[in-house]
């Protein structure tokens, strides 16, 4: 296909298409992730998520100028932002934040809308991620739509996540979701300069003490112990990362070069231990679900006659059958075996 | 299953920093279902154009006030069409006096929406522009 050709040799129009072919999920899109895989799986995916406010935007902002400046790494950055339940129309509003890249050709971003998806990313990003991973670029950033909670998404995605707090969001526990902790690779505190800072810090250590094993709770006969395992000396251990905090201030660049060696620390912790392998596959893993759940669903509505459907499902709305008794006939073939 | 969405971008150019109606459009766009990018206040032609690309959009809709839609414009399509984004609709809304509307539309500008200008028209206009 001449498109992939073109993107493979860094033409940034045919990218741009590619991109709203994947978004759109079309049959070219699919046929060209099919021609580009095999050069995907050199790029470093950096997931950013965090609630709003916390300054997501301009933290990739800078990042990015800093690979530029430091490495001259490509970087592309994916930024996510919900889609309108009712009206299926989205404000996208991070390039806002962005205006330091611009004119750099080793820079691409891309707005995208969750498009009806719940976990923070669209359905379609991991094929976006693909898309530029193949073009060559060295760092893909992915930056979710953050609600705070329930972006897991990115977590399964990115080979880093990096979950970004700020000071004075309200009670310091509040700010501290459930569910963050599990998916950070980094914590960063952001807007570093404001007053709370010394509190976010503390708060966030001791929940990083609560959910990590540490040396003086585990520490028995002089042996460091972390679970059933019964691992030895986490230091030795390549697969046992503690999340690191970092504080930054992301309008004018502060902690950001440090942030950066913890990216580059964790990126070669995963490749050391193999973990970097296994996320892949996990992601991998992933994606396939994902996709055959789609192709499923599609297949089966595809089968299903209108008038069956409706006629289950008004058995269903009178209550004289059960949503699990109306799917088991939904699923039942014709001839009549369940699958 | 394909989708698709009407992608917009909304872009201010120079340095007129009055953005309300850009934001109003923004929201209205969006209430209709479409994607809307905002690129935020002092955008250049080339941040225009290099945003338009990137972002594959439908359209560009271009917020002036300032009076400089006479200089902005042309260059911005220019632009637009250099980069290979020869379908690409272009609208400007904001302070145009009606004796440039006929020298922008020769130009190529699909459409320009002064300060009465509904929503509703608005919208219409975008839809039946990006569909030829």
């Amino acid at each position: 296909m001449i498109q992939t050709a073109s993107i493979l040799e860094g033409n940034r129009l045919a990218l741009a298409r590619l991109l709203t072919q994947v978004e759109n999920n079309s049959t070219e899109g699919r046929a060209a992730l099919a021609e580009l895989f095999p050069h995907t799986g050199k790029a470093h995916l950096i997931g950013v998520t965090g609630a709003p406010g916390t300054g997501k935007s301009s933290l990739v902002n800078q990042l990015a100028l800093h690979y530029r400046k430091q490495d001259n790494k490509r970087v592309a950055i994916v930024a996510v932002d919900p889609s309108s339940p009712f009206t299926g129309g989205a404000v996208l509003g991070d390039r806002v934040r962005m205006r330091d890249l611009s004119g750099d050709a080793g820079v691409f971003i891309r707005s995208m809308a969750t498009r009806g998806s719940l976990g923070g990313l669209a359905q379609t990003t991991a094929g976006m991620v693909q898309v530029f991973d193949a073009a060559g670029f060295d760092i893909v950033m992915i930056e979710t739509v953050g609600a705070g909670q329930s972006e897991v998404d990115v977590a399964r995605l990115a080979h880093t996540t990096l979950v970004v707090e700020a000071p004075g969001m309200g009670d310091d526990i509040q700010a501290i979701k459930a569910g963050i902790l599990e998916i950070a690779d980094i914590l960063v505190i952001n807007k570093a300069d404001r007053p709370g800072i010394e509190n976010t810090e503390k708060a966030l250590r001791s929940m990083l003490e609560l959910a990590h094993p540490t040396k003086h709770v585990f520490k028995h006969h002089g042996i460091y112990m972390n679970d059933a395992q019964g691992l030895k000396d986490n230091e030795s251990d390549a697969s046992f990362w503690i999340p690191p905090i970092q504080k930054t201030v992301s309008i004018d660049g502060q902690g950001i070069a440090e942030l950066a060696e913890h990216i580059a620390r964790h990126a070669e912790r995963l490749r050391v231990s193999g973990c970097w392998a296994s996320r892949e596959r996990t992601r991998l893993g992933s994606e396939m679900e994902a996709l055959l759940q789609e192709a499923l669903m599609n297949q089966f509505r595809e089968k299903i006659s209108a008038q069956k459907y409706n006629r289950i499902m008004s058995q269903v709305f009178e209550r004289s059958l059960s949503p699990w008794e109306a799917v088991k006939r939904l699923t039942e073939n014709n001839n009549g075996r369940t699958k | 299953m394909t989708e698709h969405r009407i992608r917009v971008l909304i872009a201010k150019p120079g340095l007129d920093g009055h953005d309300r109606g850009a934001k109003v459009v923004a929201r209205a766009l969006r209430d209709a279902g479409m994607e809307v990018i905002y690129t935020g206040l002092r955008q250049t032609p080339e941040m225009i154009a290099e945003a338009a690309l990137q972002e594959d959009v439908d359209m560009v809709g271009l917020s002036i006030l300032s009076g400089a839609h006479m200089a902005l414009a042309p260059r911005i399509m220019e632009l637009l069409k250099a980069n290979g984004q020869m379908d690409v609709k272009v609208f400007i809304g904001g302070i145009v006096p009606d004796e440039d509307v006929p020298q922008l539309k020769a130009l190529g500008v699909a459409g320009v929406f002064g300060p009465g200008a509904s929503t509703e028209d608005i919208i219409k206009e975008v839809r039946e522009a990006v569909k030829s």
